[in-house]
């Protein structure tokens, strides 16, 4: 599922777009000196043969419906976490642009809930740690099913807590996580049975091509958790220089404090994978509320000071009548200077 | 198999549109990336409940295409299709938000229509933007421009090895997916035959990536790769990047529309 632009805020996005391109730096950096350079090809088409994998649709059994691969599991099981977050990263910037899966904005946080949680979490810490020495075909399912459900759900939950977060939303932030995280098992199951079929397809194949002893020592805990601490140091950092800079924006104090929640809530999904189950329900209880809440301004008039609304309905009135049509005049006009400078083009 | 084919002949138009040479497509792409990130940025800015405020930022969009000389109906075509996600997602807000924020003679419309309604504009613009700065620049463009910008090599290799083969694996895994329909007389895609299909897929483009690598290897490929750089930013791209973004500016503090709709109407807000 993919975030979009028009459910973002500023602060958030901005705050992912820096996660998401220090996560990259570091992969970058990664895999320049760990890995020898046809690993760069390799991903680079790999990351195309995914997006081809994603086009082929099969039907899910007993429910008439169909499915795809989402990829970021498999790509992990062949290229280690690094160099398949680069990989996932650039088949997401590819989708931005072309099929404007999100938008440019949420880029940022696609590459982190698609591509973060997969690679860095579900493959290492689940994946790795089911299949334990040997890798059978019924094991390997159960680890797949198991990693693709728990990187799904974590992607989900990203999701609902960056839209939360932004405010453009009103849903209450229990009921998008009642509608988001189930739908979403189910995708990861299915992923994950997937992300099996095809894996244990190589292994008899080319079992060289899946990586495995030398994987099992260099994603232990500790690069694991230099990327977990380095996210955390920029996700605090950031949080607080665009929130900060956020609160400088003249359109007043509720935007200012919405920016603050945001940079808040921003921590949550770090410390949420440190268990802090806790914190999360307590913003569960403070979100909706807030979300409920109006900003001082109607949205219609930036000038006008909120407390006047209440008692010049007839201005009011006027206000949002001129304000439509003027929107319409404006939209016709924009048009206009489209349909004049193309007919200019054409002249050229 | 029309959807895939279809897809990618979609992908494909949308990849040919950057061939175009106008005043647009030959400014530097820095300067094209730079002001629809502040575009983007701006326009996400905005309150919850902004939509009069936004209609002047679709001049942007649409200056771009008719500079760009870009087909119009297909542009809009794509942005119709888009954005599924923030569509459903907004359309609870008129279920969850129901204070009347704005009254129109009788009308009354509820907070969350308006907010709805900004969503819908925001993902005209945003999706747009994202669209439209392909069909200008041209995807190696965005690249070389993101790299300039700062983007670590290995990622900008990636996207230009990824961006060059996507052609090649989804014909590919087109043409499979059309011998397997011809030969299962309308029998859906089972999982399990999707595995080995799609596990052969990966088998081959593996082949393919090594013996890409040594053919690269012999030509003296050394982690990066050589374009020519035939633009650099001037007084023209200075001009592009501050007079947009001047104009976004202005029109983030400044409706438009609003002044528009009281010298028409002549109601003073």
């Amino acid at each position: 599922m993919h975030m979009a632009d028009a459910l973002l805020s500023p602060a958030v996005g901005g705050t992912m777009w820096a996660v998401s391109a220090g996560t990259i730096a570091y992969c970058a950096r990664k895999v320049r000196t760990d890995l020898d350079d046809s690993k760069v090809p390799l991903m680079g088409v790999l990351g195309a043969f995914i997006f081809a994998a994603q086009m082929i649709n099969f039907s899910i059994p007993a429910t008439g419906s169909s499915g795809h691969l989402g990829g970021g599991l498999l790509l992990s099981i062949l290229l280690g976490p690094y160099a398949a977050f680069l990989t996932l990263a650039s088949v997401l910037v590819i989708q931005a642009l072309f099929f404007a899966d999100g938008g440019l904005l949420a880029l940022g946080c696609n590459i982190f809930n698609l591509g973060f949680f997969p690679a860095f979490i579900a493959y290492p810490f689940v994946y790795r740690r089911l299949i334990g020495a040997q890798q059978t075909r019924s094991r390997m399912t159960m680890a797949a099913i198991v990693a693709a459900v728990i990187g799904l759900q974590l992607g989900a939950f990203g999701v609902v807590l960056e839209t939360v977060t932004s405010g453009l939303s009103s849903l209450p932030f229990s009921t998008f996580v009642v509608m988001m995280q189930p739908i979403h098992l189910a995708i990861g199951v299915v992923e994950g049975f997937v992300t099996a079929a095809v894996a244990s397809f190589v292994y008899k194949a080319r079992p060289e091509l899946i990586q495995f002893s030398p994987e099992a020592r260099s994603t232990g805990s500790r690069p694991v958790r230099g990327v977990l601490l380095a996210f955390l140091a920029i996700a605090v950092l950031t949080g607080g220089f665009v929130s900060w800079f956020a609160s400088k924006d003249p359109d007043g104090l509720e935007w200012a404090i919405a920016k603050v929640t945001g940079k808040e809530e921003l921590r949550a999904p770090a410390q949420g994978l440190l268990g802090t189950l806790a914190e999360v329900q307590q913003k569960t209880a403070v979100l909706p509320d807030y979300s409920f809440k109006k900003p001082g301004e109607t949205g219609k008039d930036e000038t006008q000071p909120a407390g006047q609304r209440k008692n010049a309905e007839g201005s009011r009135l006027g206000t949002s009548v001129s304000g439509v049509i003027g929107a319409l005049v404006t939209l016709a006009l924009a048009l206009l200077i489209g349909f004049l400078l193309k007919k200019r083009q054409q002249a050229v | 198999m029309a959807s895939i084919d279809g897809a990618l002949l979609d992908f494909k138009r949308l990849d040919r549109l950057a061939t175009g040479d106008t005043a647009i497509h030959r400014l530097d792409p820095r300067a094209k990336v730079l002001a629809t990130l502040v575009f983007v940025v701006t326009v996400v800015s905005f309150g919850k409940y902004e939509v009069t405020a936004l209609v002047p930022f679709l001049l942007f969009p649409v200056a771009m295409v008719a500079l760009g000389n870009l087909p119009v109906s297909y542009i809009i075509k794509k942005i119709a299709l888009l954005c599924p996600f923030a569509l459903v997602v907004g359309i609870f807000n008129p279920i969850f938000d129901r204070e009347v924020l704005v009254q129109i003679g009788s009308l009354g419309i509820t907070g969350g229509w308006l907010s709805f309604a900004s969503i819908v504009m925001r993902s005209i613009l945003t999706v747009g933007a994202a669209i439209v700065l392909v069909g200008v620049t041209g995807f190696p463009g965005v690249c070389l421009a993101l790299e300039r910008i700062g983007m670590p090599r290995v990622f900008a290799v990636q996207l230009l090895f990824l961006y060059r083969y996507i052609f090649v694996l989804t014909d590919e895994g087109s043409r499979m997916e059309r011998a397997r329909k011809l030969r299962a007389f309308g029998k859906k895609m089972q999982p399990g035959i999707f595995g080995s299909l799609v596990g052969h897929l990966l088998l081959r483009t593996w082949q393919r990536a090594e013996r890409i690598h040594m053919a690269m290897l012999a030509r003296g490929f050394t982690g990066e790769f050589h374009t020519r750089k035939d633009t650099e930013f001037g007084s023209r791209e200075m001009l592009f990047l501050f007079g947009w973004s001047a104009l976004f500016i202005i029109l983030r503090f400044l409706n438009l529309s609003q002044l528009v709709g009281s010298l028409v109407t002549g109601i003073s807000p």
